[in-house]
Order: C-alpha cells, then sequence, then structure tokens
C-alpha cells in the first residue's frame, strides 16, 4: 500500500485534515508531514491577536499521521478493509509553540498493535529538527465487518 | 494453579481499569467485563496484556471471542498455563 493510498483511505477532510504527506511508513512505524495553514480557522481564537497552534490540534496531527495513517497501512496488511478510529489515549507533553505556516514532522513508532488496540510512542518536530511534543497516543480500529 | 488462585491474580488486574463509578467490589466471578464493569474495548486489551504478563501467557485473536466474564478469563488461563 503506497502514501497515496494511505491519504485516500483518510476519514478526514478540510478543515480537519492534518495529514499533507507521508514519508516513509512499514510494519514499526511512520513519518508524516503537515505545514499549518496560515488561514486555519482556530487561529482567529487561539490566541486573541497571537495566533498558535493549539496542543489539541498537535494532537490531533500526531494522531492522525502517527495513529490513524499508520493502522490503515497496519490493516491493510491484514486484508481488512472498511473501518473506523476511535481514539482511547493521549499522553503528550508539549514543548515548543508551533505558528502559522510552520511545517511540522510526525515520527510514530509501533510499542503494539493487537486486538485491534495501536499503541505508539509519537514525537513531532519542527522545521530545526527540534522536539514540539512526545508522547503515547493509542486508538482502537474498529472493524465495520463485523458489527 | 487453582481457580482460586487465579482470581487472587486477576482481581488487581481488573480493578486497576475499572470505571470510576463502578466499586471494586462489584468484581466477582460471573462479573460480565463490558456490561456489567464497563471496561471499555482499549481497557480490556490492557487487562489481557496485563494478564500474558502476570501468568506468562499469550492470547489470539479467538480467545477474545470466548471471554465475556471474570469466569471465561480464568477458564482460558488455565487453559493456557496447563498447555
Amino acid at each position: 500500500m503506497n502514501s497515496q493510498e494511505i491519504l485516500n483511505q483518510l476519514p478526514y477532510s478540510e478543515p480537519f485534515l492534518f495529514v499533507d504527506e507521508i514519508i516513509s511508513i512499514s510494519a514499526e512505524g511512520i513519518n508524516g508531514e503537515y505545514t499549518f495553514k496560515g488561514d486555519a480557522y482556530f487561529y482567529a481564537g487561539h490566541f486573541k491577536n497571537n495566533p498558535v497552534t493549539p496542543g489539541v490540534i498537535l494532537t490531533e496531527c500526531m494522531a492522525q499521521i502517527g495513529l490513524v495513517c499508520f493502522g490503515i497501512f497496519l490493516i491493510n496488511e491484514e486484508q481488512i478493509e472498511r473501518v473506523n478510529f476511535a481514539l482511547s489515549n493521549t499522553e503528550i507533553d508539549f514543548y515548543i509553540p508551533v505558528f502559522p505556516e510552520e511545517k511540522v514532522k510526525v515520527i510514530s513508532e509501533k510499542i503494539y498493535f493487537r486486538f485491534n488496540k495501536l499503541k505508539c510512542k509519537v514525537k513531532m518536530l519542527n522545521a530545526k529538527d527540534e522536539i514540539v511534543a512526545k508522547g503515547t497516543i493509542s486508538g482502537m480500529i474498529i472493524n465495520n465487518n463485523q458489527q | 494453579m487453582t481457580s482460586e488462585e487465579i482470581y487472587r491474580k486477576l482481581e488487581p488486574i481488573i480493578k486497576t481499569y475499572l470505571p470510576e463509578d463502578i466499586s471494586a467490589k462489584e468484581i466477582n466471578r460471573s462479573s460480565d467485563l463490558t456490561r456489567e464493569l464497563n471496561i471499555n474495548s482499549a481497557h480490556l486489551v490492557d487487562i489481557i496484556l496485563d494478564i500474558e504478563d502476570v501468568f506468562n501467557i499469550e492470547f489470539k485473536n479467538e480467545d477474545m471471542e470466548q471471554l465475556r466474564n471474570v469466569n471465561d478469563a480464568i477458564l482460558l488461563i488455565q487453559q493456557k498455563i496447563s498447555i
């Protein structure tokens, strides 16, 4: 499964899609990129006259690349077709703010993928390769065929 | 290992993942893990992984289908330990 096929299967659209590109992917991990758009809706209110990317949006970007894109790849290897994702846990520390138009890289490593639960160690780096955020994210992959 | 010994090791594992509105006193052998103890599917996986570590056994996907209540877990553990 190539990167474009994974992106096509993502269950998100604007204004809540936070994946531009998948740089590399394997059974052990994924590496992807996203550039925050200067006109994204949340900058109007976070903060007043001082746009900074909200931590929840950074977390979302980390989850979309590190868990959902990765999960789509992993389940494709198991030949499961229609699936939904449910976030079950996040534990993230934030280190550096991310401003509008900044490009970030998300690197996710599998801790385990068992019984449809995917748990990963995920970090986000900025264009200078400084660590913006890191932690663990886990989610359940829900197989629609079983419902 | 007797089912009593298994239960003594299993109970604290389940307790860890109980939601706040469920008291540990409600755990008994017939407790349905998801319906009665309100353990969600993600935590059910955590329980299985902890059981694997504590009892040094491995669960397969098919085993999950048989796992509804505490007694099912005890039986599965017993089967796997004796292999």
